[in-house]
């Protein structure tokens, strides 16, 4: 069977194509104001990687801003997805970490992927890409480079300010005192991830950790993080499409009946 | 085809004609000569019902709320108090009606109606500063009398705690007379005193008969309700319509009528909700979720005997009991004791006392799990949860927490929430049902 996952990210919308569980096609785009040109843009290309045509694709599913994807059969809520696209990359994982360019998010799973307790980072950049971005502006650094830039450091230099504004003026600070750029980004990058780690033990870390979202391409928040869990992580090829996978998979999931918790009145007592 | 029968409240139209009439009866107190006073829900307002039948008060939190509510005026008021210099993280409902003071609005019409009195108790930090500013800002030397009732917590009261508190209470009674020039009526304490006590005790059997499954009241219907409480809980009126409400409630029980149709999953919450935002309420039922209540909404009015057994159960009052006041010092001291005996009190001084109680109401009023409002707005209800909610996950209670604030809708995120709340109800495999 042929399906489809489309997450429609604050930055990036992601496409994935699988056929009987294997994953054939995948396409991006940048999501912009038209999101719906994002997604024809980011499913086409995974299409033609693929090798199909659109009407091979017998089920949709979507996650993030789901409602752009107008053909969805399903959507899901974007902690959702990452449960079920980090359970089907690895059934061994507990804790999903997604960390991406505006939000961070923590999670834990169980066996089947579904998300037991988690906790979201939603109106803060100072846990997510955006601030490796902003810092990265003010050393005048390209952001693909930072995170090796900061394991050329092994000096712990503190930032302090929670908010990625502030921080930025404090980096500003760093660099008149002539600290080195090297060790700047270390300390941004244990910024992000001493924030997301403090996140994440709210919900609980349990198990083996898998880290999604777009900042897991970098290497310099990776080595962090491993640090602060003590754990080394799982990380796909691909950690930016965790979500489209796993909105793809729960589009042909089985139908799950609800089963109240076990309830039992009281004898009624009389007061009066 | 629903699950259960559900209908309205009938006695629901009382309780909002009830609300209507206290807030103007307060504005329009002067016309008769009657006497008006503002202080905290919290306060004995059956002590000043010994000056006579016309004395009218205001209670500050309520009113506070009420603004809340209403998100455009609101801005205004909590503006006004910031443009004044005070603090955007004080308590919500403080800033609220300062920001009326300063404004000379009264949000129920007209201008800000004057008080003869204030008459305060220090239950937080907030409530201790809260008159004092608004003397400031009233800019004339209102009366103003506040109460310390921070003896410490129900399980180590004694003698001499009850003694410092009921001896204030009675310089109260003192000075009541002296400021308003009215001889006090021992007796008409009493009846407001007999009258509290039936409150808080019906309001209490009210919120145990929710154990019921279906629940006969949806927490959003049981906030509409318990606020006639924090208004005047000595009045006779409001007691006589908890009876009222009672009886209903248990024929509701005996009925199986259902708050929510489709119930099938049991929440509590924690903290006052954000007011201007109970459509949230709305929105879990289109889940089958009902949420039969909290610490807060059971403790503020209700008032609870502990049993041996650590359960809690409706406070026998003094008229079950047998007991009729002789005296000023006998009542007084029995009102202060059974105040002091508000499971509301034990967030304020111990986190172990507020989980452990928060713990007990989910597993007796057969819980699934908690939906808790990290309420920026106050401080008093709100110490405590993180430790509450460790208790909960550990008994294997899932809980959902989002930020939000009781009275100032600038700090809610409406969007975010019912997001949170969605992602939440997919990890008890629950999807929205038809409408």
């Amino acid at each position: 069977m042929i399906i489809a996952g489309i997450d429609v990210g604050a930055v990036a919308t992601k496409a994935v194509i699988l056929n009987d569980g294997k994953i054939i096609g995948k396409g991006m785009a940048t999501t912009g104001f038209e999101r719906e040109e994002a997604v024809e843009a980011a499913l086409a290309e995974a299409i033609k990687n693929a090798g199909i045509s659109r009407g091979d694709i017998e089920k949709v599913g979507a996650t993030g801003a789901g409602e752009a994807v107008e053909f969805a059969d399903k959507r899901f809520e974007d902690v959702v997805a990452d449960g079920a696209g980090a359970n089907f990359l690895f059934p061994q994982a507990k804790t999903v970490i997604d960390v991406g360019g505006e939000e961070a998010r923590g999670m834990r799973i169980d066996e089947t992927g579904r998300v037991v307790d988690f906790a979201l980072n939603e109106r803060c950049a100072a846990g997510a890409g955006a601030f490796v971005e902003a810092m990265a502006r003010a050393l005048e650094v390209k952001t693909e480079e930072m995170g090796e830039l900061s394991l050329q450091s092994d000096k712990d230099i503190e930032i302090n300010a929670q908010c990625t504004i502030f921080a930025e003026s404090e980096v500003v600070s760093q660099i008149h005192l002539k600290t080195s750029k090297a060790d700047i980004a270390r300390a941004v990058h244990e910024g992000i991830a001493t924030r997301v780690v403090s996140m994440v033990r709210r919900s609980g870390v349990e198990g083996e950790v898998a880290l999604i979202g777009g900042v897991a391409y970098n290497p310099g928040f990776v080595a962090r993080i491993k640090e602060h869990l003590g754990k080394e992580l799982l990380i796909s090829e691909d950690p930016q499409i965790v979500g489209a996978i796993g909105a793809a998979v729960l589009a042909v999931g089985p139908e799950v009946e609800f089963k109240a918790p076990e309830a039992k009145l009281d004898t009624e007592k009389e007061w009066r | 085809m629903a699950k259960y029968k559900s209908k309205k409240l009938e006695c629901w139209g009382k309780a909002k004609e009830i609300r209507q009439n206290y807030y103007k009866d307060f504005a329009k107190a002067k016309e008769k000569g009657g006497i008006r006073w503002t202080g905290g829900a919290w306060q004995l307002d059956s002590i000043p019902m010994g000056l006579g039948d016309d004395v009218y008060p205001l209670t500050s939190e309520p009113y506070g709320a009420s603004i809340g509510n209403d998100p455009a005026f609101t801005v205004q008021c909590a503006e006004a108090a910031e443009a004044k210099g005070f603090a955007r993280d004080l308590c919500a409902y403080m800033r609220n009606e300062w920001g009326s003071v300063i404004l000379n609005k009264y949000y129920f019409g007209g201008e800000w109606p004057k008080p003869d009195f204030y008459f305060q108790n220090h239950i937080c930090c907030s409530h201790a500063k809260w008159y004092q500013v608004m003397r400031d800002l009233e800019g004339d030397e209102i009366p103003y009398f506040c109460v310390d009732v921070s003896v410490g917590s129900y399980d180590q009261l004694d003698e001499a705690k009850i003694d410092y508190v009921a001896g204030q209470y009675l310089d109260s009674i003192e000075w009541m007379q002296k400021v308003t020039g009215r001889e006090y009526d021992d007796e008409k304490l009493f009846q407001g005193i007999y009258n509290e006590c039936r409150s808080s005790s019906l309001w209490a059997e009210v919120c145990a008969l929710n154990k019921a499954i279906p629940a006969p009241l949806d927490e959003k219907t049981l906030y509409s309700l318990y606020v006639l409480g924090t208004l005047h809980k000595a009045s006779k009126e409001i007691a006589d319509f908890y009876e009222e409400l009672r009886d209903e409630v248990k024929d509701r029980v005996a009925n199986k009528i259902a708050a929510v149709a489709n119930e099938r999953l049991r929440i509590m919450t924690d903290s006052q909700p954000p007011w201007s935002a109970l459509k949230l309420f709305r929105y879990l039922e289109g889940y089958g979720v009902v949420s039969i209540g909290s610490l807060y909404t059971f403790g503020l009015i209700g008032i609870w005997d502990e049993l041996p057994d650590g359960s809690i159960a409706p406070a026998k009052t003094p008229q079950e009991q047998g007991i009729v006041f002789k005296t000023r010092e006998e009542a007084v001291r029995y009102i202060v004791q059974w105040n002091l005996k508000k499971i509301m009190w034990e967030p304020y001084y111990d986190a172990r006392l507020r989980a452990k109680r928060v713990v007990h109401i989910a597993k007796a009023w057969h819980v699934g799990g908690m939906m808790m409002h990290l309420n920026l707005g106050c401080e008093g209800t709100t110490i405590g949860n993180m430790e509450s909610r460790l208790a909960l996950l550990k008994e294997g209670i899932p809980v959902l927490t989002y930020e939000g604030n009781c009275a100032d809708d600038r700090q809610y995120d409406e969007v975010g929430t019912k997001k949170r709340v969605d992602i939440w109800m997919r990890s008890f495999d629950l999807e929205r049902l038809e409408e």
